[in-house]
């Protein structure tokens, strides 16, 4: 025990100045993380802002009231043929479009003659008088209602007489793809999104479930275990594109093996090369949250029923897996988040093809909403700004409400031993 | 045969050996011991598992082969002499006579994919009824075997156990196989891509236009280096910068400062902003971001400043992989143990000092893997850099400038009309793989890092 | 060696009180601690001793829902009042865990740790010779002064503790406070810490909790016996074993509780 104690003078000015300097940077640390949790929130706000401003107008839709005198069109259609199935080809044929356009003088919408052509199917005698059709507003007219550029067109004019109305667009949730971005809806993706996730589905749940059962309950520890562990692991963490090229090779047949082409396995575009592409990406993300959960139940529920004398399929299909099943679903809904929102490899797998009806089974040629929306932010109209934001709105719906659901049940069944 | 068609007959025979097996075993005589090996509906799970393994297992395997032997069969129709000696070609007509013989809507461009759609419709009816009775058989025998098996000792109990196993681990192939199947897809392809333009070239080579590919040297045009500098500016270099501190700080703020209330409100909104898809992202970047750092840019004096630069792909990257990032930290923090803060704390360490000096510097391999994972997330992500990064690529420290990366010259690769043989479309498959191998070099290090540092604190 | 009771106590705790989230811990607890003295806290556990060594540096701060009332004073300071500064508090009243906590740092940057966060060394020659007084009163000089640059946490479990005892007099602490230092170590490396104990007794006030009586015995001039959070009997160790003025004390020395 060398050199006496010297008291350290916790009052002298020195001492005191080094501690207000730590409690500023301490402070000023704190400041930092608080500002940097704002500005992510901030950002996320920012998002969703601009996202709700710029897609509001996608779901409202300025109608124009237009006078038609068809007996001045002298449309050369039959009542015959417009009963028959060729209704279409014939209106079409008969010069409607060109006609409704003429009439418009600008204020309706390229599609708009479509309007007309399916209320002269509805009502055949409407070729003999002229009628007052509610019609969709050129993009013009769509602009200068929300206050944008002066079209020329003195809107206020028809506005005062209530020639003019905006309504909630109800065909931008019930019509498909078109050229038109006023015509243009969003259910033609959303259906071949959700046969899509239903494909992904009904794979990667049982498959992703059950080989985590295999490597939680059964594997014994060696080598091949381990490789599968890792390659699991790996796979979670590989860029989704590379999924796509696999689609496009394995599924879409242009892997050659054994020196020649397998031909094509499935149609180009078809809903279920996607559902196996997404499955194939989504698949670890469920069988590490199952083995999470799997892991999670304690071993004394495991020998409580093996000591009643269950068989090990028993005890795991018995007690394991509904012990296990929040967080499974949990794992699974992330999952399906994900591939709901993945856009990379399908684009990849011919996804992105311009479908103006809606798929109607899983090899039919869709599309999905997230490819529609890259598709739409491509288009130079400025109308598809609108019908962008707003596919995405509703994107953002399902996946919030899919996330939610994910949070809700990992906080209701979290840890209840 | 219809496939879908084809599983659900599968199916439903499995349905029904189900219940006869459990409606035989359910009639069994007990005789004096009451008691019987196995329950009658394990009976009856023996019984079905009979009937759909055997058939289902056939199907895949008809389905992987009967390809060939289509294919086999169109080459024998008179037609097929008529096409070119070159495999490229050749596969080309084969794959539109395919397409032809699907879709009757469709016609053809070539006139001999016209004439050989036929021949490939009828061949793929014949082997698609051969496939189909044989794998009906099958169900059917597989069924009929199982039933005649069944007694009151049989022990069915074990044996569907087995089966049971056995799909178990038949699943957790998949993932194996997965992999692999992706690396040899990759592999295949890319080598074909090899035996045109050398390897050298590609990894190399400094320039990339693949607009304009001379026929005799393809390798010319076909230089990566600027697609590896771009993707390696914009995702390890820009959006780390925004990254690491943002999500660095938020981690660090919420699990040492934030009360407990504002902790259960920004962790799910951050998961959240985790779970944006990445279009929204890219069309952000497209149409908010990237004007604005070009009007930035602009101010700032510089005239040519790209509509498509570095800087606004790499910025919101960045932004996406905040939350990643903050959840990586928030593991590694929350993995050292509290006695270490307390020590340094009942020293007379503020939080801060604590934080920095102590907790950082203990989690600071986990922090490191978690960064390693964010860089192979940010090098992987595709759609932002598709819709706000240019196609020009250009080997540049501005990031004014535009600047392209290797997942975006993919998908402009395989998105285009060129038609699939071409070392263009190859290219993509040598540019995947590349892609690949760093990405799983990053994870496996980075995962192996993670592992060991969980284990140095239990 | 005699008991010197001073004028005026190093700390002294009136009628504290602790609660964790409304559930009391700590009931009207009062008692004076001595320089140059070591004071035991013995008692069955979950009885409060622990709770309330942490009190007497406010390592309770780091628990958003633990509460003290009361008062505490350091040299007649209440280190509960708004003007007391934490950071200082601590550097003048030093703590040691029940589980030896090194930093991952070298066995040089744990010692050196408190004094450069408060600035204590002047030069690098000052901080060599902090580490070196630092590990020399904590016993553990002579075993580590060839290697000071290899971790912390390479040490045995009972040169841990020592280590972690070094790092705790080198900020120069007035008060060490000591939580069941030696539940986690052997025989031999209790021996060690109890005479280490016994060293520093001359220069530090200490304040050791522990559940092993006859190292309260060994090692304490003082005792407090503590049981469901309060305060039974406080007063001499000799008189705390030998002669127990309250029935619950006798009942625990003498092994029919604990």
């Amino acid at each position: 025990m060398n050199s006496a104690r010297t008291p350290t003078d916790w009052k002298g000015t020195a001492m005191q100045a080094r501690i207000r300097r730590r409690y500023r940077s301490e402070r000023a640390f704190k400041l930092a993380g608080l500002a940097a949790v704002i500005l992510s929130a901030a950002f996320l706000a920012f998002l969703l802002v601009t996202m709700a401003w710029n897609g509001a107008g996608g779901f409202t839709r300025t109608e124009v009231a237009l006078k038609l005198d068809f007996p001045a069109m002298a449309l050369p259609v039959t009542p015959t043929q417009l009963r028959s199935p060729a209704a279409d080809l014939a209106l079409s044929g008969a010069g409607l479009k060109n006609a409704v356009e003429t009439a418009g003088e600008g204020w309706v919408s390229d599609s708009a003659w479509m309007k007309v052509r399916d209320a002269i199917k509805a009502d055949p005698s409407m070729l003999g008088r002229s009628q007052v059709i509610w019609l969709p507003a050129s993009p013009a007219v769509e602009a200068e209602m929300r206050g944008g550029p002066d079209a020329g067109l003195e809107v206020h004019v028809l506005q005062s007489r209530g020639l003019v109305r905006t309504g909630f667009n109800l065909d931008f949730l019930t019509a498909s793809n078109s050229t038109d971005p006023t015509a243009a809806g969003i259910w033609g993706a959303l259906k071949g999104s959700l046969l899509t996730m239903l494909v992904t589905f009904l794979i990667a749940f049982p498959v992703g479930v059950l080989s985590a059962i295999y490597l939680e309950e059964y594997a014994a520890r060696n080598r091949w275990t381990d490789l599968i562990e890792v390659s699991i692991n790996n796979l979670a963490a590989v860029p989704s594109i590379i999924f796509g090229l696999l689609g496009l090779a394995v599924f879409l047949g242009t892997f050659s093996l054994f020196g020649h082409t397998i031909g094509p396995l499935f149609p180009r575009s078809a809903a279920v090369v996607g559902g196996l592409t997404l499955a194939l990406m989504i698949m670890p993300v469920i069988v590490i949250a199952s083995r999470n959960a799997i892991k999670a139940v304690p071993p004394s529920i495991r020998d409580a029923a093996y000591a009643v004398g269950a068989s090990r399929v028993q005890v795991v299909f018995h007690h394991v897996l509904p012990l296990a099943l929040p967080g499974i679903l949990t794992g699974t809904i992330i999952g399906m988040a994900r591939a709901l929102g993945e856009t990379a490899p399908l684009l990849l797998i011919g996804m992105r093809a311009f479908i103006v009806t809606p798929p109607e089974g899983f090899t039919d040629p869709s599309t999905v909403l997230p490819v529609q929306i890259f598709l739409w932010s491509d288009e130079v109209s400025r109308g598809f700004i609108e019908k962008t934001s707003a596919a995405i709105i509703v994107l953002l719906v399902f996946l919030l409400a899919m996330n939610g659901l994910a949070i809700y049940l990992r906080n209701k069944f979290e840890t209840r031993w | 045969m219809n496939a879908f068609a084809l599983l659900f007959l599968i199916a439903g025979l499995g349905l029904i050996g189900w219940l006869t097996g459990r409606a035989r075993a359910v009639r069994f005589d007990r005789g004096a011991r009451g008691r019987v090996n196995s329950l009658p509906s394990q009976h009856g799970w023996y019984v079905a598992l009979w009937t759909l393994l055997p058939a289902l297992l056939f199907v895949a395997v008809w389905s992987a082969v009967s390809p060939g032997l289509i294919r086999q069969a169109v080459l024998e129709h008179p037609a097929a002499a008529k096409l070119s000696d070159f495999a490229f070609e050749r596969d080309a007509v084969i794959d539109e006579a395919g397409r032809v013989a699907a879709d009757p809507r469709a016609s053809a461009f070539n006139p001999i994919a016209a004439e050989l759609a036929p021949a490939v419709r009828e061949a793929r009816s014949r082997y698609g009824w051969m496939g189909g009775g044989t794998a009906m058989l099958l169900a059917f025998a597989g069924g009929a075997f199982a039933f005649s098996r069944l007694s009151v000792d049989f022990r069915a109990r074990t044996r569907v156990e087995r089966w049971v196993m056995l799909i178990l681990l038949l699943a957790s192939l998949i993932a194996i196989l997965t992999t692999i199947g992706i690396f040899l897809s990759l592999l295949w392809e890319s080598l074909r891509f090899f035996s045109a333009v050398s390897p050298v070239e590609l990894l190399f080579g400094t320039h990339w236009s693949p607009q304009v590919i001379d026929p005799k040297h393809p390798g010319a045009s076909l230089g990566a280096v600027p697609l590896f500098w771009g993707t390696f500016f914009i995702g390890a270099v820009i959006a780390m910068i925004v990254a690491i501190p943002f999500g660095l700080m938020s981690a660090i703020y919420l699990t040492q400062y934030a009360p407990a209330r504002v902790r259960a409100w920004m962790k799910p909104m951050l998961e959240i902003l985790a779970g944006v898809p990445t279009v929204v992202y890219g069309y952000f970047a497209a149409l908010t971001v990237a004007p604005a750092v070009r009007n930035l840019a602009v101010a700032l004096g510089d005239t040519y400043a790209s509509s498509e630069s570095a800087l606004a792909a790499g910025l919101v990257m960045g932004v996406m992989i905040i939350p990643f990032v903050s959840s990586m930290a928030d593991d590694a923090i929350a993995a050292v143990p509290t006695a270490m803060r307390d020590g340094s704390l009942a020293m007379g360490a503020t939080t801060s000092e604590t934080i920095g000096r102590v907790l950082i510097p203990a989690a600071l391999p986990g922090v490191v893997a978690g960064v390693l994972l964010a860089v192979s997330r940010a090098i992987g992500e595709t759609m932002i850099v598709v819709m706000a990064a240019s196609g020009a690529a250009n080997v540049t420290l501005n990031p004014f400038e535009s600047a392209t990366t290797v997942t975006k010259q993919i998908v402009d690769l395989l998105t285009g009309e060129a038609e699939f043989d071409s070392p263009k479309t190859l290219a993509a498959f040598a540019l995947g793989l590349t892609l690949f191998v760093i990405t799983l070099l990053l994870n496996i290090f980075a995962l192996r890092v993670v592992k060991k540092y969980r284990e140095a604190y239990e | 060696m005699t008991d010197r009771v001073p004028s005026s106590p190093k700390m002294s705790a009136r009628g504290v009180n602790v609660s964790y989230g409304g559930t009391p811990a700590i009931q009207d607890v009062s008692i004076d601690i001595d320089m140059e003295n070591v004071t035991a806290f013995i008692g069955p556990s979950g009885c409060g001793k622990s709770t309330f060594l942490r009190t007497l540096n406010r390592m309770n701060d780091t628990i958003p829902s633990a509460k003290v009332t009361g008062d505490i004073t350091l040299d007649g300071e209440d280190i509960y009042s708004a003007a007391m500064d934490v950071v200082q508090l601590r550097a003048r009243v030093g703590m040691v865990f029940q589980k030896p906590n090194p930093f991952p740092k070298s066995i040089f940057e744990n010692v050196a740790y408190g004094p450069r966060i408060h600035g204590l060394a002047a030069s690098r020659p000052d901080m060599e010779a902090i580490v070196e007084r630092s590990l020399k009163r904590a016993g553990l000089w002579d075993e580590v002064k060839d290697r000071l640059s290899d971790s912390g946490t390479a040490l045995s479990g009972g040169q841990q503790q020592r280590l972690c005892i070094a790092r705790a007099i080198a900020v120069d602490p007035e008060v060490i406070l000591m939580d069941e230092p030696c539940s986690a170590l052997d025989p031999i490396a209790t021996a060690k810490i109890e005479e280490l104990i016994h060293e520093l007794r001359g220069r530090y006030a200490i304040v050791v909790v522990t559940h092993n009586m006859q190292q309260a015995a060994r090692v304490s001039q003082r005792t407090a016996f503590f049981h469901l959070g309060q305060l039974v009997e406080y007063g001499a160790t000799d008189d705390i074993f030998t002669n127990p003025r309250q029935e619950r004390t006798k009942d625990y020395i003498t092994g029919r509780y604990g």
